[in-house]
């Protein structure tokens, strides 16, 4: 598979999620935010950073980007898009997932591992993941929180678009779990679509073993079945 | 012209900056503060001289950019 990983000025987690890709067997180019084509890539990955220093709001100059209008054409026509971190504020701020990530809770800019747990796995970024097994990701940012208005999260709940929540070392979701103040303590969710997702912490960083964890390499591997699958679909 | 837009949290946006910055000044001994929300503050000067249309434009753009209608609430004067 193909995977097109996006470059905005002051992305900094692209060259982890090209490697990541690689590392998994598969091609991984990057895209300058200026471009307006994906050059045929089978899924986007709108990786972390702070692009334009995140200034004004987190993802809120990125999302206008020139390459991004090329990413809302693809995911209407059913492409999976990823994006992680910085890349999930992006997708949100494009209107492309629902709610939005604000300032942590703390204040703090919160770099460590985490667990998550998958709310639902019937979804192209969760099908990989086995039932009850927690994932075991590092987290870095500083606003990761997430938010949406009560209607918005009943909707979520009810169409199972949450896909992971902070949760304790036993599978637990707990406030002390949550590293952010998220709401559900909401690591990640997908669109009513199910082809665009977005989460806080870094697969592209627990795609190893040599890095502690290789749990994060369950997330891409969905992606991969998912495209697998959707190619003998279409060569039948 | 110029536009002046705030930018404040919504009521529903939990603001752990408004609640630190409270907090600060309670420490420093400056009694009866109920609440404090940190927003935005934009300055923009515009050429023309329609405030109307400058309005129209200016109410478009806080929708679409300046502001996450999600998070944020605006206040936009026009001078």
């Amino acid at each position: 598979m193909n995977f097109a990983v996006l470059q905005f000025p002051a992305s900094n987690c692209d060259q982890d999620a090209v490697h990541a890709l690689r590392a998994l067997g598969h091609a991984a180019d990057y895209v300058w935010h200026k471009e307006t084509s994906l050059r045929g890539a089978d899924a986007v990955i709108v990786p972390g950073g702070f692009s334009y220093g995140d200034y004004l709001r987190t993802g809120a100059i990125a999302r206008f980007s020139p390459v991004m209008q090329e990413v809302q054409r693809f995911a209407s026509a059913g492409g999976l898009v990823l994006g992680i971190c910085n890349g999930f504020q992006i997708l949100c701020e494009a209107g492309l997932l629902p709610g939005a990530l604000i300032r942590n809770r703390s204040l703090q800019f919160r770099c460590e591992h985490v667990f998550l747990k998958t709310a639902a796995t019937d979804s192209p970024f969760t099908c990989r993941i086995p039932p009850g097994k927690l994932l075991h990701i590092p987290i870095a940012h500083g606003e990761g929180c997430f938010f949406a208005e009560e209607a918005t999260l009943t909707r979520l709940q009810a169409n199972r678009q949450i896909l992971w929540q902070y949760c304790a070392a036993n599978g637990e979701l707990t406030d002390a779990a949550n590293p952010n103040g998220s709401l559900l303590g909401i690591a990640g969710v997908c669109n009513e679509g199910r082809n665009v997702a977005g989460l806080m912490p870094h697969p592209e960083r627990a795609a190893e073993p040599i890095l502690g964890s290789d749990d994060g390499r369950l997330i891409f591997a969905g992606m991969i079945a998912t495209l697998e699958a959707r190619r003998a679909t279409a060569a039948a | 012209m110029k536009a002046k837009i705030i930018i404040t949290p919504k009521k529903a946006v939990v603001d752990p900056q408004g609640k630190t910055v409270q907090n600060a000044l309670a420490y420093l001994g400056y009694q009866g503060v109920t609440e404090v929300h940190v927003g935005k503050y934009l300055e923009i000067g515009l050429a023309g001289n329609d405030p109307a249309a400058a309005r129209k434009a200016l109410d478009e753009a806080c929708h679409r950019f300046l502001s996450n209608p999600v998070i944020e609430d605006y206040h936009l004067a026009i001078e």
